[in-house]
């Protein structure tokens, strides 16, 4: 890891420009902070420096001072004081800054070193760059356009590796290109805590290799292939899918867990082809779970919703809609106050009408949801999921966004994994209509027979036995193909992107909310985000100032006091100790 | 023969005539859009339409292939084409007088055909007999008079298609009609004026100015002179009508009704199939006669070189040959040869000025017709009138 | 920069057109009596000069195995966007061991094609080719996209200079003497 940063801050001259830098702070980041580029392949600034692929040479030296009475010697020459250059260079990333130090990143002798060690990383590597996946983020690539010569001097026959070796189920490396960095060691040393990876043999026959018996099989091992320089670490399921300059990038969250990882989305054409960690040092820093980025499959699962039904026969997108609204409109006792807010406890099921809104959906299909409950006078319910946190990435809790139903106020309370009160509501014959956002009622301990029993309206995405059982049927959009807003544990606000559009003919989930709370007499509410977010920044006071457009990429850090009273479940993770005691894992 | 026809009721004989006339002048048009297409061709070094031959056709020997060569089955294929395609009315135009137009565009074509002489026979008397389907005395009058009408054509297609390239190549076409029309008639004046000496009873009749310029050599006396035609004694005259006579029948240089680079398709953009085709017709028809008029006017009409009158011909070949040559009909047969002939190398020489030379700019075009043409036109009769008042006080 | 140029007095033949226009005449006269020059496409063909950009094509090394490894750098420069390919690796073959990946699909659109080949000159591998091929033509859209079969069936086999993978293959079985 980064020495961690001191306040007290130094004096370097980088390239003949000043510039102030924490005391400790390596030459790599110190010339970054004045907008000078090192070349480096084995330096990762969340990884600790081992210096061993040389090419971050620099030059540098330290203001002469007399060695007897410490006085500054001056150059008679320009009449400041001199500098003692060292007359071999340096590695910049195992040099840290100290007042005064003079650094050289362009000079010549800098330059020839890196030519001299692009020269010689080249020699056994394999012109493989037409079939080689990192080819366009590739830094051999780019280096060797900037310092490389442009032929090889090498006649003899290059080294000739194993192409294909399956490092573990994700993970395939091809030994030619590898230019030992040792990162991927690291980082599974360092971060993944999974002491796998080592190099044996030497010279040339050096080889990255798992040790006798294991396999880097951990959660977070495609990050190997993210930090590798080249293109040795190569994920299996990318791997030739396609060039990476075709891809788009979006910004994105990592929905599996409470963690809300930064990532990356890289699609082509409407087609999601990978997910990479996006950096934010205050939530993942550049990593994410492997399990985080094969979620893009569930864009065209087979069991993906395509059609809107009734009793089970597709029909339009509006006859859905409109479907749902009579069911739960109708259910409306029309003498009753129109405005008044339920209550919970008096009346869970008023009308006869439950909804079960989710963890998963976005803050504002939550808010939605709450509009929509109040305009029905009845309260929401959310069911939680809970699994194992891995201490890392993958937290305690896997709906995305419980916090943001209790920012919206859609829920007061935090959910239970089984609906029990539901369950007993139905038996007892309380509830006739259950409206559920995406949550699959069996899953949360309702049986076939208590879903027989009442008029399910289903928003989801993917089939289930509540969408079998649906009477109404609306399908929604994945998180990759809608934008919007999530509160991860440390309740910090972090907005996705529209990766890709979506199937043809399916609403975006805001539309069909909207249309339900105007018909439940709710008033119209906009489904678009920005003005939507006025009237959120309105309603909700713990989002008073905030706007989507004005939300920055690494998000927004929300007060928690008034939720930090619950018990929470998460454990710690990377960037968060929870407040209080966690709850008993489920 | 003659005894049949004259027997004839006059009407059934006008309706024979104007059968005739369109029995000749449409495979004329279409002979000419070929001839056309073909000189393009040649002049720009292609071979010009060369494919199109029915199957079965292609199995006669030689003359199967000269004819695919020669392209004279597309001349067949457009003709059919014309007939049978569709034919679309645009929806904005006045649909009257669109469909008047090209039907008056053939009323002049075809008119002034009658009173053009196109042959001569000897009749038993002696007589020198004209071949005109109407010897009118008035003769070129009716000509002027007739062809000036063919511009009405071009001013209705533009006004009832109701689209601006149509109304502008409408517009220029009369514009352009009105101003050369004086400079050719200008020009033709000094002929008349040669062809009436003062104090005679006069004539306009086109067989009149043949005869005139149906002379031998006198040796070197002003008798002569009725042996030399008028495009040799009067150049600048030829000239001036020869420049008129192109602008008059739209062709390029003068192709401002038309004026594909900047109107579309000018007067019939909105004109397809055969209504379309009749404008052609017409235009090829309007050249025939403006050729057929400069052959009289000009080119001693049916006498096959200066000095040398069509009688003295036959007459030669009377006594020489065979006396079958001094049959009326031989003889008359003989003169339409002389006549087309001339007529239609003049049709080549319209297209070949065509391929030639580049369109003039509308405003070149006025100034060329009011401001150069017509003082020439002008001045030329004045100089003709001087030179008849002086030689003709004289004699 | 622009600038003006002085245009020439006219001469008095050339004010008074009739010379002007006779001697073009004389010029149109006799193209009219010369041979022409067009060619008579269907039956009579042109001769191809060398460095024609026709069809792009793709062609297979001397050995008849495909030479391209779909690195889809055609498909990145391509400026209409005409080709297509579907990247996939490719099985181990005993004469080709290092070659991992090869096109699964490979889509020229005829129709958007170009023909400005620098598909041609950007392609690693020289796998793709503009060849002498001049005239496509097709009853529907489908029929103008060129697929992986068709494009081989154009493309044929082209001498190769390099041997890549050949080297590789050698070095592989008689190099790491080091």
């Amino acid at each position: 890891m980064i020495a961690p940063a001191k306040t007290e801050l130094v004096t370097v001259n980088i390239d003949g420009k000043e510039v102030s830098v924490p005391k400790g702070t390596n030459v790599i980041e110190a010339a970054r902070l004045a907008g000078v580029d090192v070349p480096h392949y084995c330096y990762h600034p969340k990884l600790t420096i081992v210096g061993n692929c040389r090419m971050c040479l620099i030059e540098m030296g330290m203001p002469a001072v007399d060695p007897a009475t410490k006085a500054p010697i001056t150059d008679t020459a320009t009449g400041k004081q001199k500098i003692n250059w060292i007359p071999r260079p340096q590695i910049g990333c195992a040099t840290n800054a100290s007042p005064g130090l003079h650094v050289k990143t362009n000079s010549p002798m800098a330059r020839e070193s890196r030519e001299g060690v692009t020269e010689f990383l080249l020699i056994n590597h394999p012109l493989d760059c037409p079939i080689c996946d990192q080819a366009g983020e590739c830094k051999l690539q780019e280096h060797s356009t900037a310092y490389g010569r442009g032929y090889s001097r090498f006649v003899e026959q290059k080294n000739v590796k194993p192409k294909r070796t399956e490092l573990g189920p994700r993970v395939t490396l091809d030994d030619e290109r590898c230019i030992l960095c040792s990162r991927c060691v690291r980082f599974s040393k360092e971060v993944a805590k999974d002491d796998v990876l080592g190099f044996v043999d030497r010279g040339s026959y050096s080889t990255l290799t798992c040790y006798p018996g294991k396999q880097l099989a951990n959660n977070y091992s495609l990050n190997t292939v993210d930090i590798c320089p080249v293109g040795a670490l190569t994920s299996t399921d990318f791997r030739f899918k396609m060039r990476v300059w075709f891809l788009k990038q979006t910004p994105s969250i990592d929905p599996e867990s409470s963690v809300g990882a930064n990532t990356e989305v890289w699609s082509r054409e409407g087609v999601i082809y990978r997910i990479t960690p996006r950096q934010n040092d205050a939530v993942n820093d550049t990593w994410m779970a492997d399990s985080g980025r094969v979620l893009y499959k569930q864009v065209k699962a087979d069991n993906r919703l395509l059609a809107p039904t009734i009793n089970g026969a597709a029909t339009a997108a509006q006859m859905a809609i409109k479907a749902a609204a009579d069911l739960l409109v109708g259910r409306v006792v029309p003498d009753e106050p129109r405005g008044k807010t339920a209550h919970p406890e008096d009346s869970p099921y008023r009308n006869g009408i439950a909804i079960v809104g989710s963890g998963r959906s976005s803050v504002e299909e939550q808010f939605l949801t709450k509009k929509l409950a109040d305009a029905l006078k009845v309260s929401a319910q959310l069911v939680s999921r809970v699994g194992a946190g891995d201490k890392i990435l993958v937290s305690a809790d896997r709906n995305p966004n419980v916090r943001g139903a209790l920012v919206t106020g859609l829920i007061t309370a935090l959910p239970a994994s089984q609906l029990t009160s539901l369950a007993a509501g139905i038996d007892a014959g309380k509830v006739k209509t259950v409206l559920s956002l995406g949550e699959d009622l069996t899953a949360a301990g309702l049986t076939a027979a208590q879903l027989a029993k009442v008029s399910i309206i289903y928003l989801g995405t993917h089939k289930n036995a509540t969408s079998d059982a649906a009477k109404v049927g609306i399908p929604t959009l994945t998180v990759f193909e809608k934008s919007g807003t999530f509160v991860n544990q440390q309740f910090r606000l972090q907005k996705f992107a529209k990766a890709v559009p979506g199937p043809a003919g399916i609403n975006d989930d805001l539309v069909t909310l909207a249309e339900l709370v105007a018909a439940a007499g709710g008033g119209m509410v906009s489904f678009d985000l920005g003005t939507l977010w006025t009237a959120i920044a309105a309603a909700v006071p713990a989002l008073a100032s905030v706007s989507y457009a004005s939300l920055s990429s690494t998000g927004l850090l929300l007060d928690a006091t008034p939720w930090a009273a619950l018990p929470f479940v998460e454990g710690e993770t990377l960037h968060f100790k929870p407040a209080a005691v966690p709850a008993a894992v489920a | 023969m003659i005894e049949l026809w004259n027997s004839l009721h006059p009407l059934v004989q006008a309706v024979i005539k104007g059968l005739a006339v369109i029995g000749v002048m449409f495979p004329f048009g279409g002979a000419c859009s070929l001839v056309e297409r073909k000189v393009s061709a040649w002049m720009q070094g292609r071979p010009g339409p060369n494919r199109a031959i029915p199957f079965w056709f292609a199995w006669v020997p030689v003359l199967g292939p000269f004819l695919q060569k020669l392209g004279v089955f597309h001349l067949m294929a457009d003709g059919g084409k014309m007939f049978f395609k569709e034919d679309p009315v645009p929806g904005h135009v006045n649909k009257f007088y669109f469909y008047l137009a090209p039907v008056v565009g053939m009323i002049p074509a075809f008119t002034t055909l009658t009173v053009v002489p196109f042959g001569a026979y000897l009749d038993g008397a002696g007589k020198l007999v004209p071949l005109v389907l109407a010897n009118l005395d008035v003769g070129i009058l009716a000509v002027f008079a007739v062809s000036s009408l063919g511009v009405y054509s071009l001013i209705l297609a533009g006004w009832a298609s109701n689209s601006k390239y149509p109304f502008l190549g409408g517009i220029r076409a009369s514009a352009q009609l009105i101003s050369y029309e004086l400079s050719m008639t200008l020009a033709v004046l000094p002929v008349f004026l040669v062809v009436n000496p003062p104090g005679g009873s006069g004539t306009l009749s086109l067989f009149q100015v043949v005869e005139f310029q149906s002379g031998t050599w006198q040796g070197f006396t002003f008798a002569s002179l009725h042996g030399l035609w008028f495009g040799l004694t009067m150049p600048v005259a030829a000239v001036v009508f020869m420049v008129a006579l192109f602008a008059e029948t739209n062709r390029l240089p003068f192709d401002m009704a038309e004026g594909e680079a900047d109107l579309v398709g000018g007067f019939h953009t909105e004109y397809g199939s055969m209504k379309w085709g009749l404008f052609f017709v017409a235009e090829y028809s309007n050249m025939l006669i403006g050729s057929g008029v400069f052959v009289l006017l000009f080119l001693g009409g049916w006498n096959p070189l200066p000095f040398l009158p069509l009688a003295s011909v036959v007459g030669w070949l009377g006594s020489h040959l065979s006396p079958l040559f001094l049959h009326p009909i031989a003889m008359g047969l003989l003169s339409i040869g002389v006549f087309l002939g001339k007529a239609l190398f003049l049709i080549f020489v319209f297209m070949w000025v065509r391929w030639t030379v580049p369109r003039f700019r509308y405003d070149q075009v006025m100034k060329l017709g009011w401001q150069k043409l017509l003082p020439l036109a002008i001045g030329n009769l004045i100089l003709y009138a001087i030179l008849i008042a002086i030689f003709q006080a004289k004699n | 920069m622009a600038y003006v140029v002085e245009r020439k007095p006219l001469t008095l033949s050339e004010r008074m057109y009739i010379p002007q226009i006779l001697a073009g005449m004389r010029v149109t006269l006799k193209h009219l009596f010369a041979p022409n020059v067009t060619m008579q496409y269907p039956e009579e063909r042109p001769a191809i000069p060398t460095g024609y950009r026709g069809v792009p094509t793709l062609v297979k090394d001397p050995n008849g195995r495909e030479k391209c490894v779909s690195c889809q750098l055609c498909e990145f420069v391509c400026p209409p966007k005409a080709i297509r390919i579907t990247p996939g690796s490719v099985e181990d073959q005993p004469d080709r061991t290092h070659v991992e990946k090869g096109p699964q699909a490979f889509d020229i659109d005829m129709l958007r094609c170009i023909y400005c080949g620098l598909c041609q000159e950007v392609c690693p591998e020289e796998a793709i080719f503009l060849q002498n091929q001049y005239s496509m033509t097709g009853y529907t859209r489908a029929e103008m996209v060129n697929d992986k079969a068709r494009l081989y069936e154009l493309g044929g086999t082209l001498p190769d200079q390099h041997f890549k993978w050949d080297k590789k293959k050698d070095a592989a079985e008689h190099g790491n003497a080091h």
